[in-house]
């Protein structure tokens, strides 16, 4: 039977304005993004928006019936509160339709400021149960959540039952599994915080290093945290895909998670039916190729099981992480 | 190591660019870099500071590595025996096709480097904001360049394009 079309929008990432184009091209419902600050947690080198190019983004969205969400996804530090406060307000002139946030003073001041604008529950906010959840719905009039990579899919429908907004899930894409917006591995390492600064693994902090035996060693810091032999597949230089040598372990052991993506095509229709309405594909750092390809493979899946068809499911493993995929927890918590 | 392409077309322009002396390639290497720097100012918004950085694109199956001097006023992209490369501030090494690829939009940088095709050393960050700043460039940095050539340009484009399709 064909499922509800209102329950299943397609969330894409966009790290350039080319990139939104191509996601709104490629078939997205909506885009999120951010400014060239702290003030979202994709705040890489020379990536994310100006001002003036999320204007032409947003007009150029909205021209073709995508809407554009903003990443206001960080933790202001203490007295620096007015970058957000600002990003707020040249985001409700550009008029973006959402703001996805983590923070209670940044989802306070829009909500005060900008009632007619939608707030989305970042996942860096890790809420991740009924009680914090409504919380956030009923006090900050929250319409919707997106979830934590670290629950099942019976979860998510027992959630659904007990909450008055809406529930986002990742469904491609980077498969962290730290406890979203409290992770300071990158803050411990670096001095630099995912949470406040919108950086994990900076990039001025990363160093690979190639050996002559065609080894690569990866540095975060004053750490090495992984070393990929010639025949290896790579990953992200994160702590938490990081492999150690620990007592008992002198090989070497993935000790949190390996460089593995999440890829959850084959369970689009357990998603839908569990309830979820949106559905979120990760990258906001990676290419346009990258936000072509996946864009289109989940435009595909998703309108086939909206029309009561098996999705057709594209091959992404080229582009997943250490070239691996999982569906980690919303398979079974005994993924590791 | 990136495995070496053993496409005819691949080895081809190994072959050519084998005999042809590297001052004869110089004004085809002006004439690229000028373009691209005058028709997509934009690329140095992203560059920040990094653009007056020193990039090494070392194209390991050919017998030299071009070194690419962003800098808006002057910019530059030479190419370079490996014996004479100059300090510089990252190295990106891959396969001339590949690193091809990655300037015809057709490739995703990161997942070059998870499957360990495209190798990255040197200051991490100038290689990203030089990859995010050439990823926001509309169209193909590589159709730029080949339009420089007319007919020729572009017949080589194709082919190079042919010969990294995926095969079906």
């Amino acid at each position: 039977m064909p499922l509800d079309s209102a329950t299943s929008e397609l969330v894409c990432p966009a790290g350039t304005p080319a990139a939104l184009r191509t996601a709104v091209d490629a078939g997205a419902d909506s885009i999120y993004c951010g400014f060239q600050n702290e003030t979202n947690a994709r705040n890489f080198p020379g990536l994310n928006f100006t001002p003036d190019q999320l204007a032409g983004s947003v007009a150029y969205a909205h021209s073709r019936g995508a809407k554009v969400l903003l990443a206001l996804n960080t933790y202001p530090p203490a007295g620096k509160f007015a970058l957000w406060r600002e990003a707020a307000d040249l985001g409700a002139k550009l008029n973006v339709d959402a703001f996805i946030v983590a923070d209670i003073g940044v989802a306070a001041y829009i909500k005060k400021n900008y009632p007619d604008r939608r707030l989305h529950l970042s996942v860096q906010a890790a809420a991740a149960s009924p009680e914090a959840i409504r919380y956030y719905c009923e006090t900050l009039a929250v319409k919707r959540v997106v979830l934590p990579r670290i629950l099942t899919i019976p979860e998510i429908r027992q959630i659904k039952r007990e909450i008055p907004c809406e529930i986002e899930t990742f469904i491609f894409g980077n498969h962290g599994l730290m406890v979203e917006g409290r992770c300071s591995l990158t803050n411990y390492t670096t001095g630099l915080s995912t949470n406040m600064d919108g950086v994990c693994s900076p990039a001025a902090d990363v160093e690979y290093r190639p050996e002559a035996d065609g080894t690569l060693s990866t540095r975060l810091g004053a750490f090495t945290i992984d070393r990929f032999g010639p025949d290896e597949t790579a990953g992200y230089p994160t702590i938490c895909k990081g492999r150690y040598i620990a007592p008992g372990r002198p090989e070497g052991y993935y000790a949190f998670e390996e460089p593995v993506s999440l890829n959850l095509a084959r369970l689009l229709s357990d998603l839908i039916g569990a309830g979820v309405n949106a559905f979120k594909i990760e990258g906001r750092q990676r290419s346009r190729s990258y936000v072509r390809s996946v864009v289109s493979a989940f435009r595909t899946a998703v309108d086939d099981v909206r029309a009561g068809r098996e999705p057709d499911i594209a091959d992404l493993l080229a582009l997943t992480e250490g070239r691996k995929e999982t569906q980690g927890a919303f398979e079974t918590k005994k993924w590791r | 190591m990136p495995q070496l392409d053993r496409t005819p077309q691949a080895r081809f322009i190994t072959r050519l660019a084998a005999v042809l002396p590297l001052p004869i390639m110089q004004p085809v290497l002006d004439r690229i870099v000028r373009r691209i720097a005058a028709s997509h100012s934009e690329i140095f918004d992203r560059l920040g500071s990094y653009r007056y950085s020193t990039y090494v694109i070392d194209t390991e199956d050919l017998p030299f590595a071009l070194v690419l001097s962003p800098d808006p006023d002057q910019p530059k992209l030479r190419a370079v025996k490996r014996k004479d490369l100059p300090p510089h501030d990252a190295r990106i090494t891959g396969t001339f096709l590949s690193l091809f690829k990655l300037i015809d939009t057709g490739e995703d940088g990161d997942a070059l480097f998870f499957s360990r095709t495209l190798l990255i050393s040197g200051d991490t960050e100038a290689v990203v904001r030089l990859r995010n700043a050439l990823d926001d460039v509309d169209g193909s940095i590589a159709a730029d360049a080949a339009g420089l050539f007319g007919l020729t340009g572009r017949f080589v484009l194709s082919r190079l394009r042919h010969s990294t399709a995926p095969s079906l």
